[in-house]
């Protein structure tokens, strides 16, 4: 027998690594590949310069009026959206109480710039207070009425405020609701388990469109005579509660996915129920689901622009009215694709935090 | 396995655990059929026999991760029923280590550790790691305190899973085949780590088919099969002669090689 001398580690063929490696493996591996790849490229050199000529090259940034943009046909008419710019923004808050809507969203970037600092230790107390003293504060800020601010009813919210304001709320609410659903549709106890699952295929079968309806119309209709509940609160607790029926199937999904082992664990070592869910089950459970949950909250911030057909004027809204103005007939292109940027950066913000959220807490288990 | 290392050691008359005529079903399938088991404070337990026999449920009844349904289950003078009460005493007194350890694998291994003594005995945070510190210094792991269980091998997560439980200060541990998931050459370091607990005078229920760590350290060797308990015996008349044909059947297959 020969004795073994070990083999040193050589470097790959230069063929299979770096750009022409890439190109090779990616783009150009076999004659169909090689076909669509082009045709790709055709694609794109018809449809980028053209549409990076309307957007930029040609478009019309300044002027108060049509006549710059009428002037020149070929370019986006971003005029038009300059000067409805507060209104898609502010909808029709008074425009001297602006600076009330600007501290209100600066006070809580504030607030949580110091959650994403490592150093920062008490991130828990900071987020309690966000999620129980802010939302007092902001409420004070929005609709006035106490220490001296003037009285803004909530029909005069609106814009990008009105569609972050539903959206905050449906998150904030949907989430727990959804993790106390999903929890008691596993319980062992019968009522719990039943009520949870009525609960969960109920909101679930229904359509928004509907939820809204009977939220804004039919509700009042089962109310006392004279109590007067607020048409955008009704708003809030119909998408709240809708979407915490999507959030409880999305977690139920993460509780499932936990091994058995993992609850045997934590009750031999005589943990209690609540204890071992919020120590033990959820965090990994919760872990496991952030991209159904962050696509849960994708779909509901995209959602809440359907409160335009129970007559609350988010940013959609607001821009499908500014078409109406007579001074402005004509502009819906530049108006649609605005509300689409504004959208698309929010939600895709949402969906690459929810990325690093992933890769920060992979602890490289192998179970 | 190396030489018996500690004499037997004196058992005290003090009864930790007993099973009076338990009986347990899986729907129509009757699993535990009368079973009767007294453990005396100190002693070491090995349960063998074949898969199925009910080794495992029998153990997971004594913390109720299983419920049995007829007979008496007595835990330090603690009775099992329903009483929540009862059975988080009783939990308390009881370590227990799993054939696949379940590690938390969100925390790492100090965390681990420290969990229950934090939240189950209102420890503070840091007596409570120093204590977690010491237990794994006694499974030889110290260094690995600040790791996740992913990033251990398999004999070093069970290592942790034992002090994990060690924290939890119990009089009872039991053991559901703590070897069985492991690579032939993490075996030893997990039984050494038994071994050592057992000298150390803990009283031990261990399921497993390590028959060398039976003839080092047990008082008593159980063999269980379709339910019952069939033979209990020192170990040595247990391996040299055992009574019934079922017994010589499962020894001649998990002794010849």
């Amino acid at each position: 027998m020969s004795i073994h001398t070990p083999h040193p580690d050589l470097p790959p063929p230069v063929t299979s690594v770096g750009a022409i490696g890439w190109l090779r493996n990616n783009l150009f591996s076999s004659p169909l590949n090689t076909a669509f790849t082009l045709f790709a490229l055709y694609l794109l050199y018809e449809t980028v310069p053209p549409l990076i000529d309307w957007a930029f090259i040609s478009a019309n940034w300044s002027g108060d009026t049509r006549e710059v943009c009428d002037a020149n046909p070929s370019g986006a008419c971003w005029a038009f959206v300059r000067v409805r710019f507060d209104q898609f923004m502010y909808g029709f808050y008074p425009e001297s109480e602006y600076w009330r809507i600007n501290l209100a969203i600066g006070l809580l970037v504030a607030l949580m710039v110091p959650l994403f600092i490592q150093k920062f230790t008490r991130k828990g107390l900071l987020a309690a207070f966000i999620l129980i003293a802010y939302p007092i504060i902001a409420l004070q800020l929005f609709a006035g009425g106490n220490f001296g601010l003037e009285s803004v009813e909530t029909s005069k919210w609106g814009g990008l405020t009105l569609t972050l304001i539903l959206s905050a709320v449906g998150i904030v609410a949907s989430l727990p609701l959804g993790i106390v659903l999903a929890l008691g549709r596993r319980s062992n106890m019968p009522i719990v388990k039943s009520v949870s699952v009525v609960f969960i295929e109920f909101w679930r079968g229904v359509p928004l469109i509907t939820v809204l309806f009977m939220a804004s119309v039919m509700l009042p209709l089962f109310l006392p005579e004279g109590t007067h509940f607020d048409k955008l609160l009704r708003a809030m607790i119909g998408i709240a509660l809708f979407q915490s029926a999507y959030m409880a199937e999305v977690v139920r999904g993460g509780l499932q996915a936990i091994p058995k082992g993992q609850y045997e664990a934590a009750e031999a070592l005589g943990l209690s129920y609540w204890k071992s869910m919020g120590l033990i089950i959820l965090p990994q459970a919760l872990k496991m689901v952030i991209p159904g949950i962050v696509n849960t909250f994708i779909a509901l911030f995209k959602d809440t622009t359907l409160v335009l057909i129970i007559g609350l004027f988010d940013l959609l809204a607001m821009i499908q009215t500014a078409f109406n103005d007579t001074n402005w007939l004509g502009f819906s292109i530049e108006g649609y694709v605005f509300a689409a940027l504004i959208f698309w950066v929010f939600c895709f913000s949402m969906s690459r935090y929810s990325q690093a959220l992933e890769r920060k807490l992979h602890t490289g288990h192998a179970r | 396995m190396s030489e018996p290392t500690s004499p037997k050691m004196a058992v005290s008359d003090d009864v930790m655990i007993e099973l009076k005529a338990v009986h347990k079903w899986y729907g129509q399938f009757h699993v535990l059929k009368d079973i009767n088991l007294r453990v005396q404070k100190g002693e070491r337990i090995v349960i063998c026999g074949p898969s199925g026999s009910g080794k495992s449920t029998m153990i997971r009844c004594i913390n109720r991760l299983e419920e049995h349904q007829k007979g008496q289950i007595i835990v330090d003078g603690t009775e099992l029923t329903d009483d929540v009460k009862h059975i988080d005493q009783i939990r308390k007194e009881v370590g227990m280590v799993f054939q696949h350890f379940n590690l938390f694998p969100h925390l790492t291994v100090l965390e681990n550790c420290a969990l229950a003594p934090i939240w189950v005995r209102k420890m503070p945070r840091r007596k409570a790691e120093a204590m977690a510190m010491e237990y794994l210094e006694k499974v030889k792991i110290p260094e690995q305190a600040k790791k996740y269980p992913g990033q251990l091998s398999g004999g070093q997560q069970q290592r942790v899973a034992i002090a994990r439980s060690l924290c939890m200060n119990p009089s009872i541990m039991l053991f559901d085949e703590p070897t069985s998931a492991l690579d032939p050459e993490m075996i030893k370091e997990v039984l050494d780590t038994m071994i050592e607990l057992a000298e150390s005078g803990m009283t031990m229920l261990c399921v497993t088919h390590e028959m060398g760590f039976a003839k080092t350290v047990a008082n008593r060797v159980i063999f269980m099969d379709g339910g019952e308990i069939i033979e209990e015996n020192e170990p040595e008349e247990f391996f040299t002669n055992p009574q019934s044909d079922r017994t010589k059947l499962f020894l001649s297959q998990i002794l010849q090689h």
